[in-house]
């Protein structure tokens, strides 16, 4: 008979039954998402891997720390969907890796910012966001006004590829000329006009 | 792809799989509350820990009251999974998704303040403008739709123009105000305008020359080197006179309005590297009704211009 006195004073069987109860509720809470289509397969044909100039923006948007004060994640509530646009769905983030959700929004949800805004108020905004929006309290990305330096893209690339992103060899040989002579803030614009387009127009 | 599909497996089997494993953990629980519950405790029992040297626990049953709120948390679940969706692609008998909920809750919102927003759109501009309901429902949506770039007080900044001037770089009518927040604007100068062999002298002279125009500092000989280039640099888009073309956004460069700031060296950047201004399209996102108050806003902040027919 498993008694208290048995399991508390044996590692391993504390280790083991530990495991197990955890095991059991990932075998119903995780294993089944793998195998449903609407998380895994990209919600319509608008939903491309990000060329090569936006993955270079996604990782200066990374590097930033944008995802601390922004969200990527319309939730389906009236008063979102008024603000931001038609909600998130699943299909819409397969190729994330990571995906940029965020958890808090001391500014507001970005996931779909592309085209809301032009190059010309993100590139004034992110340099120095109080140039338009007096009020706001975001911090100044001053810096990001710099040749953008990303070596290393098509290994990047190659990288997604492994774990699902469909990029073909010509757009990874394709990718350094793309992010040649570009600058940073050019590249996190870039970025941001490309998201959250593939149900801009669903209401 | 239909993304309002939640049950959308790849297999049939995902959804046994998730049946079951559901049904045996609410049966396990009840079971396991049962045979703890039925275990014989003798009085005086101890649990076998001992802390501080010599402090023991007693192995005493779980209270009743504590032990049915358990029974009632199994039986919590089943009542549950048979109303909810939950147990594998079973919808549940409330039928309940959190997109019809969603739905549901904009069905509401449309029945309540749908009538609002649409008496305003079987009238015209002008009369929507006079309307002071109507412009406190176009202030709200200004600050919610167009305020990060034109300025929550509507005056705009270098780059996001003015809309309270009465200067236009699309016309101030109704009709086209409601063209520009609907479909957008692109205003577009290719670097050294229509004349793209000047070199950086020929460049300042023709900056000198339009500021002339409206009366900025300009130095004199070199306004008039560039009036001579103005015309092939210049006129094809901006007019002989200067005055702009309201029906393709080109700029009037006769007033002392200047989008982008008069600092000369600004206007020579400009004019050397061209530049792309562009409004979004708001259409499609906001919906015609919320564009009509907006445009009655913008059109009432002191600049709209009264239609043809109405002048």
């Amino acid at each position: 008979m498993l008694t208290h006195a048995k399991i508390e004073s044996s590692n391993t069987l504390m280790i083991v039954l530990t495991t197990l109860i955890l095991v059991w509720g990932g075998l119903v809470e995780i294993v089944p998402l793998f195998f449903q289509k609407s998380l895994t397969t990209p919600v319509n044909e608008l939903v491309k891997p990000y060329p090569a100039l936006q993955l270079a923006g996604r990782d200066i948007y990374i590097r930033e720390g944008c995802y601390n004060c922004h969200s990527q994640m319309i939730r389906p509530f009236r008063a979102e969907t008024e603000r931001y646009g038609h909600y998130s769905v699943a299909g819409e983030f397969v190729y994330d890796h990571p995906f940029q959700w965020g958890s808090k929004r001391t500014g507001p949800d970005l996931h779909r910012v592309g085209g809301r805004y032009s190059d010309q108020w993100h590139k004034i905004h992110l340099l120095n966001p109080r140039d338009v929006v007096p009020e706001s309290n975001m911090p100044a990305y001053a810096w990001l006004d710099r040749p953008l330096k990303e070596p290393n893209i098509g290994a990047k690339m190659a990288a997604l590829r492994k774990v699902g992103v469909p990029y073909t060899d010509q757009e990874i040989a394709e990718a350094p000329q793309a992010v040649e002579g570009k600058t940073e803030v050019e590249a996190v614009i870039a970025y941001l006009q490309g998201l959250g387009l593939a149900l801009k127009q669903t209401r | 792809m239909d993304f309002k599909n939640t049950s959308d497996f790849v297999h049939g089997f995902w959804n046994y799989y998730v049946i079951v494993i559901v049904i045996v953990s609410i049966i396990g629980c009840a079971v396991f509350l049962w045979v703890q519950g039925s275990a014989k405790h003798k009085p005086g029992e101890v649990t076998g820990h001992v802390w501080d040297e010599n402090l023991e626990e007693y192995s005493n049953p779980m209270p009743n009251w504590w032990r049915w709120m358990f029974y009632i948390t199994v039986v919590f679940a089943l009542v549950y999974l048979a109303l909810y969706p939950g147990l594998g692609n079973m919808a549940g008998s409330f039928g309940w998704t959190a997109r019809g909920q969603y739905e549901a809750e904009m069905q509401a919102a449309e029945v309540q303040y749908g009538p609002k927003f649409n008496q305003f759109l079987e009238q015209d501009i002008m009369s929507v403008a006079a309307n002071p309901e109507a412009r406190e429902m176009g202030a709200r949506l200004f600050q919610t739709y167009c305020a990060q770039c034109h300025g929550g007080d509507a005056g705009g900044s270098p780059g996001f123009p003015n809309l309270k001037d009465g200067d236009w770089l699309w016309g101030g009518t109704p009709e086209r105000i409601k063209e520009s927040i609907t479909l957008g604007r692109m205003g577009v100068m290719p670097p050294m305008g229509t004349k793209p062999d000047m070199d950086a002298e020929q460049v300042k002279d023709v900056v000198h020359y339009v500021r002339s125009l409206s009366g900025l500092t300009a130095d004199s000989v070199r306004i008039q080197r560039g009036q001579e280039l103005y015309p092939q640099a210049c006129a094809a888009c901006h007019g002989v006179d200067a005055k702009g073309m309201e029906a393709a956004g080109y700029p009037n460069l006769t007033d002392k309005i200047w989008l982008h700031g008069s600092r000369e060296d600004k206007m020579i950047e400009i004019v050397t590297k061209g530049i792309t201004n562009q409004m979004p399209p708001y259409g499609e996102f906001i919906g015609e009704a919320r564009v009509h108050l907006l445009t009655a806003y913008v059109w009432g902040l002191g600049g709209g211009v009264k239609p043809v027919a109405a002048q």
